[in-house]
């Protein structure tokens, strides 16, 4: 099968239905990416990302567009891994997140890992805008390779904003053909998996997250905001998801 | 511009405290990730294309006459760990010290009534070439040679590494050190008229992690 890229962009609005609940005006999909709304908990609206294809290939460029509006709350998880795979066109691939939550909104976003197959070149950029009360809850992994494999090339940039200040601001950039040394021992050290929770919550600014180590491979971080961020490395993607777990719960 | 200024400033005998931080290293080899010129060789390539980039595009930012307190700001963005910040606030307090009596510069002056606690390192850096008659260029070759000059020295000590096989890492890279400040100076160029997006945010997840670590530890040679 030969494609050029794919373009796909979904979009999910969630707002508060005054009743209590959580409804989603919009729910839009398209391509690889088809939203669908699940049952979730009293007051939350959740979505899952179905992958309706495979992908990114070399050449897409998706998009997903998230917002919870005031008083909204959203949750967004996926059906499977994403796995980044290599297309006909020797292009990289590109995935933009975008999420934005209003005062009193709150999203937990926590899709399934992102899975770097050889051969593959794949730009992820996440963006989250949140106003000064918003709360959020997101989860990002990075599997390097699948099983035994080694990893394409992946590079992905994460940044949040509370009230328009900028509390982080990374970007993680590895495989064949990254910048030196990603496998070494300041930056990965041979791991095959990291990732990174971040959790804001207006609380936060009165009692601040104490940092704290999390086994070897994981701290917990008190970002300049009300904010906190748990980065993590690991040898596999279900060590990965342990500690990840492991954090959400001491910051929950 | 006095080419001089520039060996002043990158002198590692200049009075700006940095022998006292490893830049990771010391944990780095407490978690056995170290151990061999050819560890340290593969540390500070990760380190300068991550927190070394990273300084040295703020350094060049800073000396081309950005905002400082924007880009303190987005300094601090870029390094989630409370230990990193920690430690780039006081070397850039050590620095801003050492610099205003070498360079008295107005621009100093203000960056250091804005940030009594101070500065993050690289920010002040750039301004600190700057008043000495620097340019971005210059300002990031020293932040960029800063970050594997530290982690080199320090590792001669912990491991009573040769000194002939550290410098040799430190050669060895210079090709490499050399397309890092390209990419920083382009980059601070842009953030001049696009803002501090523009910087780059390369990061390393052992260095926030070994930082968190090497600061929990009771007994240690260097601060960071």
């Amino acid at each position: 099968m030969t494609r050029a890229g794919v373009r796909a962009t979904a979009r999910i609005v969630a707002r508060a239905d005054g009743r209590g609940a959580t409804a989603l005006p919009v729910l839009d999909g398209e391509g690889p990416l088809a939203p669908r709304r699940t049952r979730g908990e009293s007051g939350e609206a959740r979505v899952l990302l179905v992958g309706a294809m495979s992908g990114p290939l070399g050449g897409d460029r998706f998009t997903v567009e998230a917002e919870a509006e005031k008083g909204a709350r959203l949750r967004v998880g996926s059906a499977a891994a994403t796995i980044a795979l290599p297309g006909q066109a020797k292009e990289e691939a590109h995935y933009d997140v975008l999420l934005r939550v209003a005062d009193d909104g709150e999203l937990h976003w926590l899709p399934e890992p992102l899975i770097s197959v050889a051969g593959s070149d794949l730009r992820v950029r996440t963006r989250v805008e949140l106003a000064a009360g918003a709360r959020l809850v997101l989860r990002e992994e990075q599997v390097l390779g699948r099983a035994g494999e080694e990893p394409g090339r992946l590079t992905s940039r994460l940044s949040v904003r509370i009230a328009g200040r900028a509390v982080l601001d990374q970007e993680l950039a590895c495989g064949p053909g990254a910048p030196g040394g990603w496998d070494g021992p300041a930056v990965l050290g041979g791991q095959r998996a990291a990732g990174q929770l971040i959790v804001v919550r207006p609380e936060f600014a009165a009692e601040p997250v104490r940092a704290r180590m999390l086994g070897e491979g994981a701290a917990v971080l008190p970002l300049p905001g009300p904010a906190a961020a748990v980065t993590a490395v690991a040898p596999d993607g279900l060590r990965l998801r342990r500690v990840l777990d492991e954090a959400l719960a001491l910051l929950r | 511009m006095s080419r001089a200024a520039l060996l002043v400033l990158a002198d590692g005998r200049f009075p700006a405290g940095g022998h006292a931080h490893s830049g990771g290293a010391e944990a780095a080899v407490r978690a056995g990730r170290i151990d061999s010129a050819a560890d340290l060789a593969d540390f500070c390539r990760g380190r300068l294309h991550t927190a070394g980039l990273v300084a040295a595009a703020f350094a060049a930012a800073a000396a081309l006459g950005a905002d400082p307190v924007e880009l303190d700001a987005a300094a601090d963005a870029r390094t989630p760990s409370p230990a990193l910040r920690a430690a780039a606030r006081k070397l850039g307090r050590q620095l801003m010290r050492a610099a205003r009596a070498t360079w008295p510069s107005d621009e100093l002056d203000a960056l250091a009534r804005a940030f009594p606690k101070g500065a993050h390192q690289p920010v002040v850096l750039g301004l600190a070439a700057r008043a000495a008659g620097l340019g971005g260029e210059d300002a990031a070759h020293c932040a960029a040679y800063e970050s594997v000059s530290g982690p080199a020295s320090a590792t001669v000590r912990l491991l009573s590494l040769d000194p002939f096989d550290a410098t040799g890492v430190l050669a060895r890279l210079a090709p490499e050190l050399d397309l890092v400040v390209d990419r920083a100076v382009a980059a601070a160029r842009l953030a001049l008229t696009e803002g501090t997006d523009a910087l780059p945010a390369a990061s390393a997840p052992l260095l926030e992690i070994g930082a968190e670590a090497h600061a929990a530890r009771p007994m240690r040679l260097f601060a960071s």
